[in-house]
């Protein structure tokens, strides 16, 4: 498992060395959009307009953070569970997106579309949301903002840990590490 | 008989306001003690990395108030009502809403209660989900649980036959909570309703969420089951934030009530590794 330091926007080259478990730090923009803010975007791109911001080379952290404190950028910003995202990733991933960061199981149809257009699923813990969302040093909204925890942002992160949860080629991390682990409890 | 008693529903509104906030900044001591008991036991190092990942964010959210998850939740409210309490000074559930809605809004808690077809957000975290039971006696207690989506999205009833018994009950838990994988956020906390009818066997798979973590059920054969399960969920290795491991669930709570002779409902409700609720009486 490498360790890599990564910043958005991210390239093709970026995606294609990362391997299901590698650990990321990422660095730069990122936009967050979770359930009603996709659904907004689908709907936007069905009827030929435009998406809020360029998505191309982009990674999308599906978050809805709670409201910051007086002089904090952001409140605590840890992964939502990202299956309720499979409707609409995979369009996103042919537009370009380079990435999601989430937390749980996705689809086949996501996973196809991380090979097909060189994307990865990252994961970060889910629950330690004060952690996480303290390596956001920025955060402004910049669509939908009657969706409240569910708008658009864009954030700057700044070494945010993730793990590379399924890679450009095929790789389940979930999978590997239940299966290593599955078996050697029953070796133990 | 107790003696009647007068409780003031501006008494409950603080009371839900003072756990509300403190449920979202600390976690509760048994959570806690469990997670730190399967730190000692797992073997994965990417499991003690997240656990310990766990740990700081326990001191971080406690010390700075930054809520423990951004999914403050949905505020579950278990009642526990004297029969001989006499509420006065207003409605009692206008109370607990009132409560609710100051401290998610005092306390930067994020608001996640929606329309279910327009999906607007109402922006008060409102309505609580109250479940309100009568018991003997002239107090009031009051359970605060503040429920995250994404456990709770994870959780079902389903009616079993009669015939499926013990083991088919087993077997359903077991194969719910290993398909939910990482999902719920492991290591997970499993509630299992037995019995009763649909709705009971939801309410109390949630109640069960509840119960300090790991503490046996009374009933033996079902603290039995308990362990069963417990052992089979933690053998398949989904580990901590599903990155693998030994510590899938950290406990897991049955609770049972007669059925129909036609029925054997099952609810399972799965709460994450962070488990908030906190309790008060009055």
């Amino acid at each position: 498992m490498a360790e890599y330091k990564l910043t958005t926007p991210l390239t093709d080259e970026d995606i294609i060395k990362l391997k299901a478990g590698d650990k990321v730090y990422l660095s730069g923009v990122v936009y967050t959009a979770r359930d009603a803010a996709h659904m907004r975007m689908v709907k936007a791109l069905d009827e030929g307009k435009e998406l809020p911001f360029d998505i191309k080379g982009q990674i999308i952290y599906y978050v809805g953070p709670s409201p910051a404190r007086p002089g904090k950028p952001i409140g605590s910003a840890g992964p939502t569970t990202s299956y309720r995202m499979n409707p609409f990733a995979p369009r996103l991933i042919s537009l370009g997106q380079k990435g999601m960061i989430g937390k749980g199981k996705m689809s086949d149809e996501v996973k196809q579309a991380c090979i097909q257009y060189k994307a990865c699923y990252f994961v970060s813990i889910g629950g330690a949301a004060a952690v996480v969302g303290s390596s956001v040093k920025e955060a402004e909204i910049i669509a939908y903002p009657e969706l409240g925890p569910e708008a658009v942002r864009k954030l700057v992160v700044e070494d945010m840990p993730l793990f590379v949860c399924y890679d450009a080629h095929g790789n389940d991390l979930y999978e590997m590490a239940k299966k290593e682990w599955a078996n050697k409890y029953n070796l133990a | 008989m107790a003696e009647v008693r007068n409780i003031s529903v501006k008494d409950v509104e603080e009371a839900v306001y003072k756990l509300a906030l403190e449920a979202a900044y600390h976690i509760p001591e048994d959570v806690l003690e469990a997670e730190k008991r399967a730190y000692e036991k797992e073997k994965s190092p990417v499991a003690k990395q997240v656990l310990e990942t766990i740990f700081q964010n326990i001191e971080v959210s406690a010390k700075e108030e930054f809520p423990l998850c951004q999914d403050t939740g949905l505020a579950v409210i278990f009642l526990e009502v004297g029969q001989d309490v006499h509420f006065v000074d207003g409605y009692l559930v206008d109370a607990i809403n009132k409560g609710v809605e100051r401290a998610y809004k005092d306390g930067y808690l994020r608001k996640s209660t929606c329309h279910p077809l327009t999906r607007e957000n109402y922006g008060n975290n409102l309505p609580a989900v109250i479940h309100t039971f009568v018991v003997p006696g002239n107090k009031v207690k009051i359970i605060f649980d503040a429920k995250g989506g994404g456990s709770e999205s994870m959780s079902k009833v389903q009616m079993l036959k009669p015939a499926d018994g013990r083991d088919g009950i087993i077997q359903t838990v077991v194969d719910w909570v290993i398909q939910a994988g990482p999902n719920p956020c492991p290591p997970v906390i499993v509630g299992v309703g037995i019995g009763g009818d649909f709705e009971r066997a939801a309410v109390m798979a949630k109640h069960a969420t509840l119960r300090k973590v790991g503490q046996p059920s009374d009933d033996p054969v079902l603290a039995e089951m308990e362990q069963e399960i417990f052992e089979k969920i933690n053998n398949s290795g989904i580990g901590p934030a599903g990155l693998g491991g030994l510590t899938t669930c950290l406990g897991v709570h049955i609770e049972m009530e007669p059925c129909h002779i036609a029925t054997l409902p099952l609810g399972i409700n799965i709460a994450c590794h962070v488990n908030r609720h906190k309790e008060i009486e009055l």
